[in-house]
């Protein structure tokens, strides 16, 4: 009888727990290290000012989940962290709230929060907090040379080995046709064409049998560090992170890294809508971005936080040159085109299936 | 009742049994039947209906879904629920002229004051999702056109045209017909690799994006291979648990039992520990100089990967029924076969086999049955190529959203399993299953 | 099984294999469960035996996984640790919450399929029941369909009667885990009631018992092991399962399995192996229960031989 009462007991305290759950906003993102980077940066400062409580909850792709809860109509999270093609693609769905751009504050210098962002940061039901990128990671101790540019990740005679990659057609097409040759300029017109797609199924049938695939942006590290793979695709922010933050022997290579935005959405009939905005009001000012690239190297999506980026939470580390868009890393990248995969997205994943399943 | 107790036999009146209180006995036991009927029927109507509601009903619903997509005919306003008809216009072009007709300026007129509708009701992308499963790049279509709808001017035709000339494309007027109706049968063509071209005719998809039928067989195969394997290995040690004295057997029943009662995770972590790379069997087979450092065998994270820890996790489903039909069996029967002069091969083959051949067919059809709708072990020690079609049902109700064509792949897979179950229900005896 | 004296060379060689094999299989059932467990104290984050633990060096071995799962998501892992910081734990620990929610729904799930489920088997078990053996298929069809169909019905299903708004935390996964214990349930009890001589029934209602008199004091305490085992089986298929809770749990229900499911695909730290070491010590524990349920019920009705 008496595990019973405690367990009626604990059933109970948390309806008590639920019903009072009034100043709480949950917000949905990545896992590992960079929900760590936004609980540090965003929640915990929005909890202290405002009392309201921030649940962090993970995906390995936000976006997903949000049509099966809206068109469900069981709506569980306010705040949703998902990339470019996918906030677009939601609102246009009518899946998302529209965000009204005139509660973004404007930057200390007084510039509108509409100059401030970087261009395409903006968008109606979205506004961007970070820009990370896709980039090419390889283990220094595993790999007999230390790859050098995108086409060594496709090339296993003189670099064997495993790779991992993201198991999703995009990125991992654009990789392919720039590992080829394509200069990033072109990669989408070639990725347009039916002999551009053929061209990176055949770059990729190459290492088809050494590649493991990996789905939630925490894999690619450990992956790396347990040495079952040598070179993984990886978000960046994930292998600065292994590597300055917990010393594993893991390096970028910064050759055909591919820029995305991050932009934190409202899915429609948020049960917490208002505090959802206020959150991400308070969070995509200039200090909080500036203050979340402290933890991981990703870069802010205001011009007036740049000035502001300084040293990682390590307190010796200086962040400018790990950040993607810092110049010396820009040397051959890709900027991801939204437009591309909002259209293309079904038919190319529907391609990558059949070929992953022959 | 005019009937009364008899005092005698009368060789012309057929004699009626009657209860002391003059009821016929037949009616009285029917009466007694009956209660008796309803007492047992009502002991199991509580269940019944639990999982009618709970089990039934949701997957019903569910498979629905493959017949039925509104997404071109209805939009469900999200907040209020307020559901409005679209594509009415075209609908009526569409029935108004037959399959094959070319679609004229009154067709794009339609089309164009439809797509005003959708861009007042912010649903130009729902509409265009539907068309997107059946074509892909309609998508974009639908918001950049309705985007504009409202200064598109006529001529119609050539307005719409001149946005995109993709809109003359005769087979997205095909999927445009098929979809303005709710009910269509698109997402099973689909799911087998059909689809239906400009004329409406079904033909395979292109090669290169062929996929659920491969996997079908595959699970098929896949699932054979791997009750083939539960047999080899379940076999052995059912006959063994089956001849030893009980005390043996029922100690070493429960190195079967336990992994019956551990974890599914548990066991699938297992085997990642074991057969990864860097795991405990390649560290092994290094040490010991079997295999150099720079050629670990890759068992995990692909075919292998699954064929073995599926195997190990349903072995016990193997082992129990076999076990449970051989340990009856009479080992007189191959002794007398040995003493009139039989091989023990022979003794084997031709006395004890046969006796065992239900509970194989019982384990096996289990195993079967299990392995073909697995997904935990595969999406995990899977890799690309050990992935089952649960695992692309998960895809597209996870990832790509495409609802309908889920529901499609899970109706044929459903169907193929509960054929199955009625053979094991047939020949076997649902109710003869035993657990340990 | 002894091999007679009279046996050919060929026939011991066999016979010798044949038990060899048989032991591989063993190993092959059981290694896959028993490696996990000193991987699990293994002091490094590998998952493959150092030199220091083959040594058999105390230095290898620790038991910070184990610690690992109760200071992961606590908010003052470093503080000493006196009565706040057990407090701290018991209440913010990630793995410590699943295993309330696991046993929370565990047992709820159990009570329903249990009762639901013996109440059924006493109706199937009876000769008179109408459309036996379609009523049978249909309840034993949860454990036949596969899971990802079912929970993806679930899904849709409990969102269009809005189950979450009634504010009943955990309802939809228990009656989710109620409908899949279900079947072990009454697989179990019919197995029981099988053996059960009805005669027993028929003299004690000729002596006068009423048929709740006769069910309580008769029927009830011969098929109690059937009923315990299947509760058992049902009880492991909530604590086990996985599927269902991604589909149709809140954000805010997680279970043991599902807090696994997580760990696995994110990093696989020994921490999971402490998890699952923990598990199958439990699983031994509800064997060794069902064990002897199961001798226990032999006895009662006289069949085994010892």
């Amino acid at each position: 009888m008496k595990l019973r009462t405690a367990l009626m007991a604990s059933a109970l305290t948390s309806v008590a727990a639920m019903a009072s759950a009034e100043g709480e906003v949950t917000v949905m993102s990545w896992g590992g290290a960079y929900t760590k980077s936004q609980v540090e940066a965003y929640h915990k400062p929005f909890t202290e000012k405002t009392g309201v409580k921030v649940n962090s909850v993970d995906a390995d792709n936000p976006a997903t989940p949000i049509k099966a809860q809206v068109e469900a109509g069981n709506v569980s999270i306010d705040v949703a962290d998902v990339e470019f093609s996918d906030a677009v693609r939601l609102c246009d769905e009518g899946l998302l709230e529209e965000i009204d751009l005139s509660i973004l504050p404007a930057a200390p210098d007084g510039t509108s929060a509409e100059d401030d962002f970087i261009e395409g940061a903006l968008q109606d039901c979205a506004v961007a907090n970070i820009v990370w990128s896709t980039v090419v990671a390889y283990n220094t101790e595993a790999a007999k040379n230390a790859p050098g540019s995108i086409a060594d990740f496709f090339n296993t005679e003189e670099f064997p080995g495993k790779r991992g990659l993201r198991k999703s057609a995009k990125a991992t097409l654009e990789m392919a046709l720039m590992g080829d040759g394509v200069p990033a300029s072109e990669v989408y017109d070639v990725l347009d064409t039916d002999e551009g797609v053929d061209r990176a199924f055949a770059v990729l049938d190459g290492i088809k049998d050494d590649i493991v695939w990996w789905e939630a942006g925490a894999q690619p590290p450990q992956l790396l560090a347990d040495g079952e793979v040598v070179m993984s695709t990886a978000y960046n922010g994930r292998i600065f992170n292994a590597a300055v933050g917990e010393g594993q022997p893991l390096d970028i290579v910064w050759d055909g890294q591919i820029l995305d935005f991050d932009l934190f959405v409202v899915p429609k009939g948020a049960p917490n809508k208002d505090a959802a905005l206020d959150f991400i009001a308070f969070s995509t000012d200039t200090q909080r971005l500036a203050d979340q690239a402290s933890w991981i190297s990703y870069g802010p999506a205001r011009k007036s936080s740049g000035a502001l980026v300084g040293l990682y939470s390590d307190g010796k580390t200086e962040m400018a040159p790990h950040m993607p868009t810092a110049e010396a890393n820009l040397s051959n990248a890709l900027v991801n085109n939204f437009e591309f995969w909002v259209d293309k997205d079904a038919e190319l994943n529907e391609r990558f299936n059949a070929w992953l399943a022959n | 009742m005019a009937d009364t107790p008899q005092s005698g036999p009368a060789p012309d009146v057929p004699t009626r049994l009657t209860t002391a209180d003059g009821k016929p006995l037949k009616a009285a036991l029917a009466k007694a039947q009956a209660a008796a009927r309803r007492r047992a029927f009502l002991l199991v109507l509580p269940l019944l209906a639990f999982i009618l509601i709970t089990f039934v009903v949701p997957i019903g619903q569910m498979l629905h879904r493959s017949v039925h997509n509104e997404g071109f005919a209805v939009h469900q306003d999200i907040g209020s629920g307020v559901r409005t008809p679209i594509m009415t216009n075209l609908r009526d072009w569409f029935a108004a002229n037959p399959q094959g007709t070319e679609p004229d300026e009154v067709a794009y007129e339609a089309l164009v004051k439809d797509l005003v509708v959708l861009r007042d009701l912010k649903a130009p992308g729902q509409a265009g999702t539907r068309i997107n499963y059946e074509r892909s790049g309609s998508r974009s279509m639908f918001t950049k056109a309705a985007r504009r709808a409202k200064k598109i001017e006529p001529p119609y035709k050539e307005a719409m045209l001149e946005l995109d000339e993709d809109w003359a494309d005769p087979e997205l007027w095909q999927v445009m017909r098929g979809a303005v109706s709710p009910y269509t049968s698109n997402f099973y063509l689909a799911a087998v690799d059909r689809e239906r071209d400009a004329a409406g005719d079904i033909q395979r998809v292109n090669e290169n994006r062929r996929v659920y039928v491969t996997l079908f067989v595959r699970t098929l195969v896949l699932s054979i291979l791997i009750t083939a394997m539960t047999f080899i290995l379940g076999y052995p040690i059912a006959h063994l648990l089956a001849t030893l004295p009980l005390r043996y057997s029922n100690l070493l029943m429960i190195l079967v039992l336990l992994p019956f009662w551990t974890s599914l995770l548990v066991r699938t972590t297992s085997w990642m520990v074991l057969l990864q790379s860097q795991g405990v069997v390649n560290d092994l087979l290094v040490s010991i100089g079997l295999l150099s450092d720079d050629n670990r065998l890759q068992m995990m994270y692909n075919r292998w990967g699954t064929i073995i820890a599926m195997t190990h996790i349903l072995l016990p489903f193997m082992v129990l029924p076999l076990y449970s039909v051989m340990r009856p069996i009479n080992p007189s029967y191959v002794r007398a076969a040995r003493s009139l002069g039989a091989t023990s091969w022979t003794a084997f083959r031709r006395v004890y086999f046969p006796q065992t051949v239900p509970g194989i067919g019982a384990g096996a059809l289990l195993v079967f049955i299990l392995a073909v709708g697995y997904y935990i072990t595969p999406a995990l020690v899977g890799g690309a190529d050990g992935q089952l079609i649960s695992n692309l049902i998960a895809f597209h109700m996870q990832k790509s959203l495409n609802w309908s064509l889920a529901a499609a792949l899970a109706a044929l897979l459903l169907a193929g399993i509960l054929a199955l179950y009625w053979i094991y229900d047939r020949l076997i005896g649902i109710d003869n299953l035993k657990l340990g | 099984m002894a091999l007679p004296k009279h046996a050919s060379t060929l026939e011991r060689v066999w016979h010798y294999s044949y038990l060899v094999i048989c032991a591989l299989i063993f190993l092959f059932l059981m290694a896959p469960i028993l490696v996990v467990i000193p991987l699990s104290f293994n002091a490094e984050p590998y998952f493959t035996f150092t030199e220091k633990m083959l040594r058999l060096d105390p230095e290898g071995y620790s038991t910070r996984w184990y610690d690992l799962l109760l200071t992961f998501g606590m908010q003052a892992p470093d503080a000493p640790r006196d009565g706040s910081w057990w407090a701290d734990a018991w209440a913010n620990a990630h793995w410590i919450n699943a295993a309330k929610n696991s046993v929370i729904v565990g047992f709820f799930s159990t009570i329903l399929a249990t009762s639901l489920g013996t109440m059924a088997a006493l109706g199937l078990a009876r000769s008179e029941m109408p459309a036996r053996r379609t009523i049978m298929a249909i309840l034993i069809s949860p454990m036949i369909v596969p899971i990802i169909i079912t929970a993806t019905g679930l899904f849709f299903f409990y969102s269009s009667i809005g189950i979450q708004d009634w504010g009943i935390p955990y309802l939809g996964v228990i009656l989710a885990h109620a409908t899949l214990g279900i079947p072990f349930v009454i697989i179990t009890v019919t197995a029981t009631l099988v053996g059960f001589d009805h005669s027993l029934s028929r003299a004690a209602a000729s002596m006068g018992a009423d048929p709740m008199t006769t069910f309580f004091r008769v029927q009830m305490p011969l098929i109690m092991p059937g009923v315990i085992s299947g509760a058992l089986f049902a009880f492991v298929t909530s604590f086990d399962e996985v599927v269902v809770v991604l589909f149709v749990g809140g954000l805010d229900e997680q279970t043991i399995p599902r807090q696994m499911w997580n760990g696995i695909r994110e990093q696989i730290s020994p921490a999971i192996l402490s998890v699952a070491t923990i598990l199958v010590v439990i699983s031994i524990a509800l064997l060794t229960t069902v064990e002897l349920l199961r001798r226990r019920s032999e006895r009662l009705r006289g069949l085994s031989p010892g």
